[in-house]
C-alpha cells in the first residue's frame, strides 16, 4: 500500500497553513517531516490519517493494504494519548475491541505486542505509574496490535529527555528492521529525521511548502557508524531551515 | 562527530585535574577569615509550613470537646436550657424517638423521598448534561434554559409541584429531584467539555465507534466532575428534603423538626438536626467510596 498526498493546500481562515504539498510514501518507506514550529507539519499529517480535511488537493491510497490490517493508518501522538482510567493491557485491548477481539484472541495479540515492545511485566501498571518513555512504548503497543500499513508519527519523541529519546529511538529502528513498516514521521528535531528518515522533507515556515526533499541512502542499521556522512546531510538540512526558523521564531502565533 | 568527541575528552581531563582533597580542606575556611570549624553552621531551613499532614485524632477531639464544653455549660447552668438544652437531653429525645418506633416511619419517610428524588433526579441530569455536550443542537437549545431554571430556589416551586404531582409524595420527590437535576447537568456537560480532546482524536483515529467513543473516553473522562456534582446535588437534595417536609408532610426528619419547633420541644429539635448532620456524613462517605471505586486511576 502507498500513500500519495497530492497538491494539498490548506488555510485556518485568514491564516494561510500549508500551500501545495505533494508527496508519496512507499510500502517501507520512512518519511520524515520537518520545519519550523507552526509550518502546519502536524496538520499535514492530520490529513494524512484522515483526521481532518485539506481545503484544496487530496490524499490517496494505493493499492490494498494488507488483509491482516485492522486499522490501515495509525497514529502514534507526541502526548501519547493512552486513557489514564485503564491498565497498560486495557489500553492495547481498547482499539481491539471495536474490532470485535475478545477473550483468548485479544489476550494473544496483547501479549505479544506487549512483549515485542518489552512491556510483558507492565501489563497491570497503570499510566500514571510509567515514565514517558514507558507511555510511548505503550503507545507504540498499541498501534502494533491493529497491524497499521503506515505509522503516523506525529512528534512521537519530543515529549521525552534526550536519553530515552536514544533509547527509544533505537527501539524504533529495531521495530522498523523487524516490521518493514511505512510510516510519516513529523518531528522537528533534525538528528531524529537522519537516523530515522528514508526521506526526508522540509517544510518552510507557515505557508508551508516543501523546501526540500533530501533522500538518504544509507541503511538505517549502518548510521550509527556512518554520523561523519549523516552530519553533513544534517547540516545541509539546518542550512535549508535555519532562515526559516529564525523568521518562524518572530511570528506571532494564534493558530495551532 | 569527531569535535564533539574531543571535547568531552578535554572536559574529563579537567575535571581529573582537581585534586579532591585540596578542595574539601579550602571549602570550610571561606569568609571574612574566620578559621576552621568556628564558621559552621547548617543551612537555616525554611521550607516548611504549607504542607498538610494528616491528623487522624483531631476531629473526632473536636467534636467530643465542643459536646463536652456545651454539656457541661447546660449542666452548670451557665447555658439556660432555654436557650439550648443540654446534649444529654437531645439525646434523651433521640432515645425516645427509638424506644416508641416513630424514629423508623420518620427516616423511612424521608429517605425514600432522597433517594428516588436524588436518584432520578442525577440520572435524568447526567443523560441530559450528556446530551448537551454531545449534539450541538441541545446544547444550543437546552443549555439557555438550563441556565434560566438553575438559579430558581426549587422550594419556591413546591405549590406549583403540589398543583400538578399532587399533595402526596409527588410533590415533594419532584422537588428533590428538580433540585438534584440541574447541577448535575452542569457537572455532566462541563466534565465532558474538559475531556481531553487528544484522547477523543486518539480514539478516531484507531477507528472507534461513536459509542465507543463516548462509553470509553468520554464518559470515564467526566466521571470525576460528574462525582463531585453529585456531592453538590446530595447536599441541595437534603436540604429540599427538609425544606418540601416542613411544608406538608406527616413524616420525615423536616415534619419532626417542624413539629418539635412549633411545641417549642427544643431537644427533640437538636436531636432531628443531629440525625440530618449524620444523614449528610452518611452521604458524603458514600460518594467517597464510589469516588475511590471509580476513580482508583487517579491516584
Amino acid at each position: 500500500m502507498e500513500l500519495r498526498i497530492e497538491a494539498v493546500s490548506h488555510d485556518y481562515g485568514e491564516t494561510q497553513v500549508l500551500r501545495d504539498i505533494s508527496f508519496s510514501v512507499a510500502p517501507g518507506e520512512i518519511v520524515c517531516i520537518i520545519g519550523p514550529s507552526g509550518c502546519g507539519k502536524s496538520t499535514l499529517l492530520r490529513f494524512i490519517g484522515g483526521l481532518e480535511r485539506p481545503d484544496h488537493g487530496q490524499v490517496l491510497i494505493a493499492g490494498e493494504p494488507p488483509a491482516d490490517s485492522l486499522n490501515p493508518l495509525t497514529y502514534i501522538f507526541q502526548d501519547f494519548a493512552l486513557l489514564p482510567w485503564r491498565t497498560v493491557e486495557g489500553n492495547v485491548s481498547l482499539v481491539l475491541e471495536d474490532h470485535g477481539i475478545r477473550g483468548a484472541q485479544s489476550r494473544a495479540i496483547i501479549a505479544d505486542v506487549l512483549a515485542r515492545t518489552k512491556l510483558t511485566d507492565f501489563a497491570r501498571a497503570w499510566p500514571r505509574q510509567l515514565s514517558g518513555g514507558m507511555k510511548q512504548r505503550v503507545a507504540i503497543a498499541r498501534a502494533l496490535a491493529v497491524r497499521p500499513a503506515v505509522m503516523l508519527m506525529d512528534e512521537p519523541l519530543s515529549a521525552l529527555d534526550s536519553q530515552t529519546r536514544e533509547l527509544l529511538l533505537d527501539d524504533l529502528i529495531d521495530l522498523w528492521k523487524r516490521e518493514r513498516f511505512s510510516a510519516a514521521y513529523v518531528t522537528h528535531n533534525l538528528a531524529e529525521a537522519v537516523r530515522l528518515g528514508h526521506r526526508i522533507m522540509v517544510l518552510s515556515r507557515r505557508p508551508g511548502r516543501i523546501r526540500e526533499l533530501v533522500s538518504i541512502d544509507i541503511p538505517l542499521d549502518e548510521r550509527p557508524d556512518r554520523i561523519v556522512e549523516l552530519d553533513k546531510v544534517q547540516r545541509r538540512l539546518w542550512e535549508a531551515m535555519r532562515d526559516e526558523a529564525r523568521a518562524a521564531d518572530m511570528e506571532l502565533s494564534d493558530a495551532d | 562527530m569527531p569535535t564533539e568527541s574531543r571535547d568531552t575528552a578535554l572536559h574529563k581531563e579537567n575535571w581529573r585535574e582537581v585534586p579532591l582533597q585540596k578542595t574539601t580542606r579550602r571549602a570550610p575556611d571561606s569568609g571574612k577569615g574566620g578559621s576552621g570549624k568556628g564558621d559552621l553552621r547548617p543551612v537555616p531551613f525554611r521550607g516548611g509550613g504549607f504542607t498538610y499532614t494528616p491528623r487522624g485524632l483531631i476531629s473526632p477531639l473536636v467534636f467530643i470537646a465542643l459536646i463536652g464544653l456545651w454539656e457541661l455549660g447546660s449542666q452548670t447552668g451557665f447555658i439556660s436550657p432555654i436557650a439550648l438544652p443540654a446534649p444529654s437531653a437531645a439525646f434523651g429525645a433521640f432515645v425516645d424517638l427509638v424506644r416508641t418506633g416513630t424514629l423508623w416511619r420518620h427516616l423511612e419517610a424521608s429517605l425514600f423521598r432522597l433517594i428516588v428524588g436524588w436518584t432520578l433526579g442525577t440520572a435524568i441530569g447526567v443523560a441530559v448534561g450528556l446530551a448537551i455536550a454531545l449534539f450541538s443542537v441541545m446544547r444550543a437549545g437546552l443549555s439557555p434554559v438550563v441556565s434560566a431554571l438553575f438559579p430558581i430556589p426549587k422550594i419556591a416551586l413546591l405549590p406549583l409541584f403540589i398543583v400538578w404531582f399532587g399533595i402526596g409524595e409527588g410533590s415533594k420527590v419532584a422537588t428533590i429531584l428538580f433540585g438534584a437535576f440541574f447541577p448535575t447537568v452542569i457537572a455532566t456537560y462541563g466534565g465532558v467539555d474538559n475531556v481531553d480532546r487528544n484522547l477523543i482524536r486518539m480514539g478516531q483515529s484507531f477507528g472507534l465507534s461513536w459509542l465507543s467513543i463516548v462509553r470509553k473516553i468520554i464518559i470515564p473522562g467526566a466521571m470525576p466532575a460528574i462525582l463531585s456534582g453529585f456531592r453538590i446535588s446530595a447536599s441541595i437534595a437534603i436540604v429540599l428534603l427538609v425544606a418540601a417536609e416542613m411544608i406538608g408532610a406527616q413524616f420525615g426528619i423536616g415534619a419532626y423538626i417542624l413539629m418539635a419547633g412549633s411545641l417549642f420541644a427544643i431537644e427533640q429539635l437538636i436531636a432531628g438536626v443531629a440525625m440530618l448532620s449524620i444523614l449528610g456524613l452518611t452521604i458524603s462517605w458514600l460518594i467517597g467510596r464510589a469516588e475511590r471505586y471509580f476513580l482508583t486511576w487517579r491516584t
